[in-house]
């Protein structure tokens, strides 16, 4: 699986059999024994907790499937039932559902980590667009997942976003049929949903093999975003970093823990507890809050195909990011003025999260009132113009902003190696 | 650049965890008018809050005999209501089906059944194993006797309002409040400044002394309100108590393990240069 040399010695008759027939366990002593870069930090112990909870939310999830009935009538009354007969479900199905919030959390955190140290330069372009597909297809799962409690925002959610494929020219309506099974959001749709929900997990989980196999083969990229070099350079995967990680892993496990016992509703939403009504439309329409930024970027222009094309563009940028990052430096350490741009990246992130909350014509802040047809309407910025100014960021980071200062900015020294980066660091007092 | 993300790390997991616990707060309705919502201090608050058992039991009793007369409870049987954690749980009848209170409580509903000889329908004395039985027979004749509102199901209401408890009990308690002038009643509504737009098909519901306590509680408006509120507060969510219960045990769990694994990491690491 990966590049670096085994170092594993079959001790006994039946592993030595084993060995030479199908080297698995060889597979995971190589896999425990991996060369890592010696300076990572906590933001690298991300790819570990997704892995914890992409195993914690297939576990729940088919304990939740052995429950749970996809039928229109049935559906929302199921999760109750689970939620009150079943042996812990009280316990697992908020697990399930906090598990998705924690899930995008720390994705985030992770895709962050991967933009701020240049993680997707060469030679990592395939490991970072297998990631891209990851988030993806999370959020198509998340999506169809948050249906099937057939509460009031699960079908309002499915068919606002079904309703985007309606806006696809000419073959948009029979497009949205097809998805839908039928006219409108019905049992059809459900059990189409509860499918795909139940499948998606494990294409993910394949995907993440993948994802690691990339990683392993070309190396972890790190910190200061120097290859390493020699074995000084490097540690072993374990005891250095499983340590390291199953720290990390708790400590996530508490704020995982806090909002699944303590405030298990806090990350949804009050209306997903009435059930679906197709004859009714809830006042506001919101997508979990995972979806905020993106929900807000299709709003920020009034054409709905354009809006659809704009949402789907901020998620196939990521995918070419390798190619319009045109500096050679991968790690922003040593790029001072890029820095600047990616943490303003990340404030309007937030920012479009924030738009995608509030209700478009709402006002951010106002600065006195204008006579507009004989009524007096306050002056400022509203939300729509908020998320303008923040779409426009999020497309001028990676169309613009990462093309040219590669070419303009000039970086700061690198050091030569890993160990010498770790000594430095050392002088200075900026431990870890 | 290492300590600034460090920093940054820990403080929006500080941030994450405060605003989940202002969010219930943040989210309460603000109603129409002048009406300030009242914010109770609900016995189920908090990370050690149980319910209040008495008043859940008294809140069952102003479900039973004012609000059942219009709203169910489809996802309740009557077993829960002698369940852990529940109104009128005893440790004497860990299973609620003995529960004699529950018994006499599943006993005072009919309960629509066939029977098994001659298969005509009957009506039957519940048993715990029914669930809450509909009071309609259908929504058409709900909203006929309603003036076209539908009363809602209660089972988990408390949980499907912005708001949550604060939100039903003040919108039991507000039909006092002024109206505003700009507010228009048509016969069969009724104004309700707690209601998105004011509006409500439901009339008071409660007067002092509708009910008559068993344990000498005065039966005013708010008292009844502030009991009900708690019982289907219950109802929204059954297993809080074992939640919490198994909150503590896992946070102080995984808060040990936390530790330990911080002086192996120390440990681990103790020699390397990183």
């Amino acid at each position: 699986m990966s590049g670096h040399p085994s170092t594993y010695e079959p001790k006994y008759a039946p592993t030595k059999w084993l060995d030479q027939r199908l080297p698995i366990v060889r597979m995971g002593a190589d896999f425990m024994t991996y060369p890592s870069p010696r300076n990572l930090n906590y933001w690298y112990t991300f790819g570990g907790i997704l892995t914890m909870l992409l195993a914690s939310q297939i576990i729940t999830g088919i304990i939740l499937a052995m429950h749970y009935v996809p039928h229109v009538d049935m559906a929302f009354e199921s999760v109750q039932r689970i939620r009150r007969d079943v042996p812990f479900g009280w316990l697992i199905q908020p697990m399930h559902a906090v598990g998705a919030s924690m899930f995008f959390l720390a994705v985030y955190v992770h895709m962050f980590r991967g933009l701020y140290y240049g993680s997707y330069k060469a030679p990592r372009e395939v490991l970072w667009i297998i990631g891209c597909l990851i988030y993806l297809i999370m959020m198509a799962t998340g999506f169809l997942g948050y249906t099937l409690p057939w509460g009031q925002m699960s079908f309002w959610g499915a068919t606002v976003i079904t309703g985007f494929f309606g806006a696809v020219p000419v073959v948009g309506e029979s497009l949205q049929q097809w998805l839908l099974g039928g006219y409108a959001v019905d049992n059809a749709t459900l059990n189409r949903f509860f499918a795909l929900h139940y499948l998606l997990p494990f294409v993910i989980a394949g995907l993440v093999g993948l994802h690691v196999w990339a990683l392993h083969h070309v190396g972890q990229n790190n910190p200061i975003g120097i290859t390493e070099k020699t074995k000084k350079d490097t540690l072993s995967f374990h005891p250095y970093y499983t340590v390291k990680d199953g720290f990390a892993m708790v400590i996530f496990m508490l704020i995982f823990a806090f909002f699944v016992f303590y405030q298990p509703d806090a990350l949804g939403h009050a209306d997903n507890y009435i059930e679906a009504d197709a004859l009714k439309t809830p006042p506001h329409i919101v997508p979990e809050w995972y979806f905020l930024p993106f929900y807000a970027i299709l709003r920020a222009v009034p054409d709905k195909l354009a809006g659809i094309l704009l949402m789907l563009g901020a998620i196939i940028v990521l995918f070419v990011l390798p190619w319009l990052d045109t500096s050679k430096v991968r790690s922003n350490r040593f790029r001072p003025v890029a820095r600047k741009f990616f943490w303003i990246f990340v404030f309007f992130c937030f920012i479009l999260g924030w738009c995608g909350a509030e209700t478009p014509d709402d006002m951010v802040f106002t600065v006195g009132e204008r006579m507009v047809d004989g009524e007096m309407k306050p002056m400022g910025l509203n939300f729509t113009w908020l998320s303008r100014i923040a779409t426009f960021y999020y497309f001028a980071y990676f169309l613009a902003i990462l093309p040219i200062l590669g070419m303009v900015e000039k970086p700061l020294d690198r050091p030569d190696s890993i160990t010498k980066a770790v000594l430095g660091d050392k002088a200075h007092g900026a431990a870890e | 650049m290492t300590l600034n993300m460090k920093t940054a790390l820990i403080a929006g997991s500080v941030v994450l965890v405060a605003a989940a616990s202002t969010l219930a707060y943040a989210a309460g309705g603000g109603g129409t008018g002048d009406y300030k919502m009242e914010h109770k201090h609900w016995h189920f608050k908090g990370a050690f809050g149980t319910y209040d058992t008495a008043a859940a039991q008294r809140g069952y009793q102003v479900y039973r005999e004012v609000c059942a007369s219009c709203h169910q409870l489809k996802h309740l049987s009557f077993r829960h209501l002698g369940d852990k954690g529940a109104p009128f749980y005893d440790k004497n009848y860990p299973n609620p089906n003995d529960n004699p209170y529950v018994k006499n409580f599943a006993a005072d509903w009919s309960i629509e059944d066939i029977d098994g000889e001659t298969g005509d329908i009957l009506e039957r004395p519940g048993v715990p194993a029914d669930k809450f039985p509909a009071i309609y027979p259908n929504e058409a004749a709900a909203r006929a006797g309603n003036g076209g509102g539908l009363p809602p199901d209660l089972s988990v209401i408390v949980a499907a309002r912005n708001g949550g408890a604060d939100y039903i009990y003040n919108l039991l308690v507000a039909y006092n409040a002024k109206k505003p002038a700009d507010i228009e009643l048509t016969p069969g509504l009724y104004y309700n400044p707690v209601m998105d737009g004011g509006k409500i098909s439901m009339a008071p519901p409660l007067s002092d002394e509708l009910v008559e306590y068993a344990d000498g509680t005065p039966a005013t408006v708010e008292q009844m309100a502030a009991d009900v509120t708690e019982f289907l507060a219950w109802s929204s969510d059954p297993k809080l108590e074992q939640r919490k219960a198994t909150g503590l045990m896992a946070m102080l769990y995984l808060s040990i393990l936390a530790i330990l694994l911080w002086f192996s990491y120390k440990r681990v690491w103790k020699d390397v240069e990183h």
